[in-house]
């Protein structure tokens, strides 16, 4: 063996343990070039350590890609694995929502014969308000033993729901939401990567356009049916409202989850074409809103309070079905996202809602919403719920911990 | 059969060091101490200059202008027209690099393609003295070129046997026999393909797809057209013609796998290439589309990425024991997976998988081949 090879050998080994010496060591002449990290942008950086995790409350960004994955690793080494990657998994991702490559010098790390660690086309982009949010569905509590919180059952069928088992389900998920898509995309991207032998995707979704706003600075967006959407929704300001409606309690029954909350997401096809032909008098009957302002029918403002006692809004209006007054009180955090996937092979747009929210008990939270609404709401003649699925997110981060330890480590 | 990019990898594998910064016009690659800055090559359409045909053995660094007015390529070929080292895609007006390593000295040729067709201008290149080759004073490493180089001779002669029988069958018009016959002799193929497609010329003739471009005048021929035989349109005139070229093709291989000298970064591509290839052609069905015997196919790929793993094992497990331990396990779990398909002798067929078995051999698939990919970077370190 050279000396030279002995040199690099060893560079090479301390790479595997993470450390920044492999751009340094293996790029030889290129030390000073890869050496130093790039300056992460000065903005738009939100801090992935925090209470909670970043990208509930967060301001909502404006493109999201979603992935939901099973694992694939079984037996003994299960739990060790899932464990492995999740600590992989927490400093790429809290790299990479700094503005960083997942792995130091990991785009263009110089070692030529080696493929590159990270995938490389989110170089020079700004971490463009990436957060990554993590969850846990009960079908991996199953696998590693673990009881499900009862908040975490598997959701019961509803009336019309045409679900796809491959859109479906998942052991964990990765919520990704980025100003800039190609910022998301390659943050799913190289986790995914990361993941292969221990996980495989299950389904994904790219969404644009959010569809609620989740703070009181931002103006409600509109969906594809052209209506304001979430204009009572949560807001990160009114903190009462969310820790009685989104953040789990110690006491609510899995101290892991304390801080909390669980997610629900419905892939909701629209059938906009027929929806396109019909009235504006019946789409804003439909909607309880009218569709310039979002002000409920009879208002002029989009935030006036809505008068359920009006018989401007009909009996099956959405507004009122999905009204937490209708409701016993139930309200819920709606983080969701218009989402075209191409056409679908019949000429029609295979488009609608992407439905996130957060939660702080789905079986009492959004298990009555939707059972209403899928039974007495006329809009549901032009969506279809495709895709669905539940997960568990732990409370945010403190130093050095790493995604699921309150889990793994209870 | 691999697509071109593929086919591009490999030559930037066997040129033993790397093509550095292909898809750069700025990047001037540095000659090894010592050696003069790289030769010029001035490429038009209808000349190929180099500032100099020879060079010291060692490493080699061109720099190719194309001043035509068509994309063109740049080659180094050694004997039997193997690929050293190529660049493809050259726009009209850029500037590429390409470095090669060339331990041994001798004769070889340089060659531009104006329109990326055809054999292209070429002309003699010589390689004065010789070189320490990266095997050279690393004894793990020259034993695992060894050891693979003995895997292949003894695939090849495999090849050659049941290559033998499979086109003996279809000239006596057994087709049933050579229905048989077919995805066993291509098992031997299958396990060596990325030395195979090493020399260009080969793979295109023995494993060429119907559908695939070829160049002027040159036939569909090989293992595909006489699958389409078997089991589309029935034994045609040219049949038994077509399987004497083929043998004749598999016999021509196992006179140029003799002369080849593998190095160890070849072994690591290799092995990550023949991954890609079960995850773009066989999980697919792609390959064998005729007679739907891709997981035969499925399985050589493996063995022959297990094999070139196998024979660098000593030196992954030197430089990085983790990595060794996580190839096992992956290996292993794609091995089990495969076993659910076994069928009498053989595999079941394509046509019987479900999506969800193509979706479980992907993940199978995208388990072992993310820590193979890891494996040529460990050993050029």
């Amino acid at each position: 063996m050279s000396l030279r090879g002995f040199t690099r050998r060893r560079l090479l080994g301390a790479a595997g343990a993470g450390t920044a010496l492999v751009g340094a060591g293996v790029a030889g002449g290129y030390l000073a070039g890869s050496a130093a990290e790039p300056d992460p942008p000065a903005q738009a950086i939100v801090p992935f350590r925090g209470v909670h995790q970043a990208g509930i409350i967060t301001p909502a960004q404006d493109r999201l890609h979603f992935v939901a994955l099973d694992v694939t690793a079984t037996g003994p080494i299960l739990r060790q694995a899932v464990v492995a990657l999740l600590k992989r998994w927490t400093t790429a991702a809290e790299r990479m929502t700094a503005g960083a490559e997942a792995a130091p010098g990991g785009a263009v790390n110089r070692n030529p014969a080696a493929p590159p660690t990270d995938t490389g086309e989110a170089l020079d982009l700004p971490a463009a308000s990436l957060t990554l949010t993590f969850g846990v569905g009960g079908s991996l509590l199953d696998k590693l033993g673990i009881p499900r919180p009862a908040a975490l059952a598997d959701l019961p069928p509803f009336q019309r729901d045409q679900l796809d088992p491959a859109l479906s389900g998942g052991d964990l998920c990765i919520q990704a939401c980025a100003d800039d898509p190609q910022v998301a995309v390659h943050a799913v991207r190289n986790l995914v990567r990361m993941g292969f032998g221990t996980t495989a995707v299950r389904w994904s979704q790219l969404g644009f356009g959010r569809t609620s706003s989740t703070s009181t600075t931002q103006q409600t967006h509109r969906n594809l049916f052209g209506f304001k959407d979430g204009t009572n929704n949560l807001k990160a300001e009114d903190t009462a409202a969310l820790d009685e409606h989104v953040w789990a309690a110690p006491t609510d029954g899995a101290a892991w989850m304390a801080g909390g909350t669980y997610l629900v997401a419905r892939r909701i096809r629209m059938h906009v074409e027929t929806w396109d032909r019909t009235s504006l008098t019946e789409q804003e009957s439909l909607t309880g809103r009218t569709k310039g302002t979002g002000a409920p029918m009879g208002a002029t403002d989009e935030f006036a309070p809505v008068d359920l006692g009006s018989p401007l809004i009909a009996d099956d209006a959405h507004i009122r079905l999905a009204s937490a007054s209708s409701l016993g009180g139930v309200r819920i955090l709606r983080r969701g996202y218009n989402f075209v996937d191409g056409s679908d092979g019949a000429g029609h747009l295979d488009a609608g809602l992407f439905f996130l929210a957060f939660m702080r008990d789905p079986q009492r939270q959004f298990v009555p919403m939707q059972s209403a609404l899928a039974r007495h709401d006329r809009m549901m003649e032009y969506i279809e719920h495709t895709g669905s699925a539940v997960f568990a997110c732990p409370a945010g981060l403190g130093d050095g911990a790493y995604w699921g330890q309150s889990l793994l480590e209870a | 059969m691999s697509a071109r990019p593929v086919l591009a990898a490999l030559a930037a594998s066997l040129a033993a060091v790397v093509v550095v910064g292909g898809c750069t016009s700025t990047a001037t690659p540095q000659g090894a101490p010592g050696q003069p800055g790289p030769i010029t090559v001035s490429a038009s359409d209808t000349a190929c200059d180099l500032s100099s045909a020879t060079a010291p053995a060692g490493t080699i660094s061109f720099t190719i202008r194309n001043a035509g007015s068509k994309v063109t390529e740049f080659y180094v070929y050694g004997a039997g027209d193997r690929i050293i080292g190529e660049v493809e895609n050259i726009g009209p007006g850029l500037t590429r690099p390409l470095t090669v390593e060339v331990p041994q000295g001798g004769t070889y040729t340089t060659a531009c393609k104006p329109g990326m067709v055809g054999d292209g201008i070429r002309a003699p290149f010589t390689v004065t003295g010789n070189a320490a080759a990266a095997v050279e004073g690393d004894a793990a490493l020259a034993a695992a070129v060894q050891g693979y180089q003995r895997y292949t001779t003894s695939q090849t002669e495999a090849l050659v046997a049941k290559t033998g029988e499979f086109t003996e069958a279809i000239k006596r018009g057994d087709v049933p026999a050579a229905q048989a016959l077919y995805p066993v002799s291509r098992t031997y193929w299958e396990r060596i393909e990325p030395v195979a497609e090493s020399f260009g010329d080969i793979d295109p003739k023995i494993d060429g797809r119907e559908d695939d471009e070829r160049d002027p005048g040159v036939e569909f021929t090989g293992y595909h057209r006489l699958e389409k035989d078997l089991w589309v349109t029935g034994l045609q005139p040219d049949s038994a013609a077509m399987a004497d070229r083929l043998m004749a093709d598999v016999r021509d291989l196992q006179g140029r796998v003799g002369t080849v000298s593998l190095t160890p970064l070849q072994l690591a591509n290799g092995a990550k290439e023949l991954l890609d290839e079960v995850a773009t052609g066989k999980v697919t069905g792609e390959e064998d589309r005729y007679s739907h015997t891709d997981l035969w196919d499925f399985r050589a790929n493996v063995d022959g990425s297990q094999a070139a793993v196998a024979a660098l094992r000593p030196v992954i497990d030197q430089r990085d024991p983790v990595l060794g331990q996580t190839l096992d396990q992956r290996f292993a779990a794609l091995d089990a997976l495969l076993e659910n398909y076994r069928s009498g002798d053989g595999f079941k067929l394509y046509t019987e998988l479900t999506p969800d078995d193509t979706k479980k051999m992907t993940e199978a698939v995208d388990g072992v081949s993310e820590p193979v990919s890891q494996v040529a970077g460990i050993i050029a370190a």
